[in-house]
């Protein structure tokens, strides 16, 4: 490796074969310490209105991590989270910030609510794989469009994402109130809803649904593209400088859309499964926030696809415990925002510590003088 | 990935933190015998004025029952949320009555954890339960439209520009039948009265809210009403507007004494402590349960100051009427403000009548749309 190169010096080997090491460890250690000075700011944060910190994360874990059930609460609500997060993780890689994955999710569930009343009579065996990838088509097309507006047009991704978002959610409330009302949803204006046969189950002897095993694949088929692939390397090169991507003869733009677009698929399937194995139509209860609490989990993963597997997990948790913590202790439902929001914070201020800590030195040497 | 998901490791964790809980000092609510732990879930803010506040004031009565243990939890969305929330009320807190309050909880989702549950009554607010359904599932509503009569009546007597307006979230039976019942309570007073509805689409929203009833106000409503989650902002924006207020869900008097003319209320008190009591008592409930004025289910706030001697008579009388049962007030002949007929000559639907659980219209004098 070139950086190598650099620090290999003569009388200085020792320390070359640490590099790649240092980079791993740093990428573990800024983030696991980043999220403990945020529970500790938390800490602090309760001890100001006079409660106990060591309550709170001892509910906080029992609720989220400590029995049978709270891991079936944590993985039920980690599925979603998984698909959320790799809408954003996906074109971050190549320096987009992509924050509108909810409308995704949104249309992923309608497209599903919608086409499952055409396909009643299809066999099981067809008509799931194609109400999967029809729901992730269209979540493709929207983010897609969002990467496709961005480069042919130049409009911020950011803030189009967002903004259609909000679209997609006019768009659902239409359809679902609309044209692909149920006539017999009375009083919750949802799609007609979706045959036995058509319905996603849940794991074996699980109380959590198949979204979460294909939410880990998704998961590993992204880290797999952008580590391992030359398709991803050049994504990666792309993001740390388009200029030298472009000179290099890299399809920066057909890798902007087409990296848009497959976050957006992967939201589209969270609707997909928001449909199929939880709601069984589509309404207005998709428009839930996943999209949202999936920016956060990118974010902590720093956009690295493995890492959104124990990042979901820990977020999941969290809102897992957040009823017992409302419940216990008496306080506000906002509480686990505003302790998501302390470690975000100090997640994104954990981001100017990178490189700048001598882990080669530190490990060679054992620490410095 | 599959490795933390075996059984085993399930119990050592288990067993981790019961020896954490020990250390903490995190002691699990003792369940002594001959007590009820009722569980509440709220789908918004219980003290957002107005639907979760009228569940929670109910929720508050129960409260103070002998032998009862109520856990709440406040904005548990529509979705696997409310399935975990009730799982975790019945593992952690031993809760063996829940009710989930919000209309959307029922299907799936009530649906999907009571048959896991046998031993947990589920009593859902909404009125959908029916026949084949898990029998430990039950659900409850009343006939707020009435009350939404009775605040046409106080409109109707306090319009000048004989203009109301109705800020609504979306065009389902329930809030139609709401928007209806108001126009004609005020046309009973003076049948040249309209009544203009905004609807915003969202059960919650509260910058739509706030410009529909703006908007409300510059087209010359001076009544305004309204049926959405929480009607604080829409109270306050008409006031400011020197508009006379209507309130719905909870009593909004507080937030406009002078302006508040009256209220269709929810007295969800009545049905909560007479379920806690066959409960703890080992009676079986009805899994279906109904009731309006008559039976206590709703209430009406106590008339304001600008409230008229006039429309107090008439709102006592027909609060009199309604009491006694029968009264109807989709009766024939009467159109919709498309010009279909939606009650021939002599045809009346009574407040329990189940067509009124279908309302597609708006009655003629509603200006607006369904779609």
């Amino acid at each position: 490796m070139a950086i190598g190169a650099d620090i290999t010096g003569p009388g200085r080997p020792a320390r070359a074969w640490l590099l790649p090491l240092a980079g791993r460890v740093e990428g573990f250690v800024l983030p696991v310490a980043a999220l403990l000075t945020g529970f500790l700011a938390f800490a602090v944060f309760l001890l100001f209105l006079g409660k106990s910190p060591v309550d709170f994360y001892a509910l906080v874990y029992k609720a989220g991590f400590g029995t049978a059930f709270s891991w079936t609460n944590t993985l039920s609500r980690a599925a979603p989270l998984l698909f959320a997060a790799l809408c954003v993780a996906i074109p971050a890689r190549l320096g987009l910030v992509v924050i509108g994955g909810e409308g995704a999710i949104v249309l992923g569930g309608v497209m599903t609510g919608g086409l499952a009343a055409a396909l009643a009579g299809w066999p099981a065996l067809i008509a799931m794989p194609l109400l999967a990838i029809m729901a992730a088509v269209v979540g493709g097309l929207w983010i897609g469009a969002v990467g496709a507006l961005r480069q042919w047009r130049g409009v911020n991704e950011t803030i189009a994402s967002l903004l259609m978002a909000y679209i997609a959610i006019a768009l659902m409330n239409h359809l679902v109130e609309g044209p692909l009302r149920d006539p017999a949803s009375l009083n919750k204006p949802s799609t007609a809803p979706l045959a036995e046969t058509l319905k996603v189950g849940d794991l074996p002897g699980w109380n959590v649904h198949w979204g979460l095993v294909l939410g880990i694949l998704g998961c590993i088929f992204a880290w797999v593209l952008i580590e391992r692939t030359t398709l991803g390397f050049s994504a990666r090169i792309a993001g740390g400088n388009v200029r030298a991507a472009q000179v290099q003869g890299l399809p920066v733009g057909k890798l902007v859309i087409g990296f848009t677009a497959l976050g957006g698929a992967f939201a589209g399937l969270a609707g997909y499964f928001e449909v199929s194995a939880v709601h069984g139509s589509a309404n207005a209860s998709l428009a839930s926030g996943y999209g949202y609490t999936g920016i956060l989990v990118a974010f902590l993963a720093r956009h690295n696809p493995l890492a959104i597997i124990p990042v979901a997990l820990l977020l999941a948790g969290f809102e897992a415990s957040s009823g017992l913590v409302q419940r216990r202790m008496d306080l506000p439902d906002a509480t686990m925002l505003v302790l998501q929001g302390f470690v975000f914070v100090a997640i994104l201020a954990s981001e100017t510590f990178t490189g700048r800590i001598d882990l080669v030195g530190w490990l060679s040497k054992g620490g410095r003088a | 990935m599959a490795e933390f998901l075996t059984r085993r490791r399930f119990l050592s964790t288990t067993a981790g933190m019961a020896g954490a809980a020990a250390l903490g000092g995190l002691a699990m609510p003792a369940r002594a015998s001959g007590s009820l732990t009722v569980g509440f879930i709220y789908v918004g803010p219980r003290d957002d004025y107005g639907y979760n506040q009228a569940h929670a004031e109910a929720a508050a009565v129960v409260k103070a029952m002998e032998g009862v243990t109520v856990i709440e939890e406040e904005n548990v969305a529509e979705t696997q949320d409310v399935q975990q929330t009730m799982e975790s009320m019945i593992n952690f807190d031993g809760a063996t009555l829940l009710f989930p309050t919000s209309f959307g909880y029922f299907d799936p989702h009530i649906l999907k954890v009571a048959p896991a549950n046998p031993d947990v009554r589920f009593e859902h607010c909404g009125g959908l339960w029916s026949e084949g359904m898990p029998t430990n599932t039950g659900s409850y509503f009343g006939y707020i439209g009435m009350g939404q009569y009775l605040n046409g009546i106080a409109a109707g007597h306090a319009t000048k520009t004989k203009k109301i307006g109705f800020v609504a979230a979306k065009p389902i039976p329930q809030v139609l039948l709401n928007i209806n019942s108001f126009l004609l309570g005020a046309r009973s007073v003076d049948p040249t009265i309209t009544c203009q509805v905004i609807f915003t689409g969202e059960w919650s929203m509260a910058v739509k809210e706030a410009e529909a009833t703006n908007a409300l106000a510059d087209a010359g409503a001076d009544v305004i009403t309204c049926h959405v989650d929480g009607p604080k902002v829409v109270m306050e924006t008409a006031a400011s507007r020197d508009c006379f207020i209507c309130g719905y869900h909870a009593n909004q008097s507080e937030l406009a004494p002078e302006k508040y003319l009256t209220g269709a209320e929810w007295n969800w008190a009545t049905v909560y402590t007479d379920m806690v009591k066959k409960t703890m008592a080992g009676e079986p409930i009805d899994n279906f349960v109904r009731g309006g004025l008559a039976e206590g289910f709703i209430k009406m706030s106590p008339l304001g100051p600008a409230v008229s001697d006039a429309a107090r008579k008439q709102f006592e009388d027909t609060n009199a009427k309604i009491m006694a049962g029968g009264y109807a007030v989709i009766s024939g002949p009467m159109k919709d403000n498309a010009g279909n007929v939606i009650a021939k000559e002599g045809e009346a639907f009574e407040e329990t009548d189940v067509a009124l659980e279908s309302m597609n219209y708006l009655v003629e004098g509603v200006i607006g749309s369904t779609s």
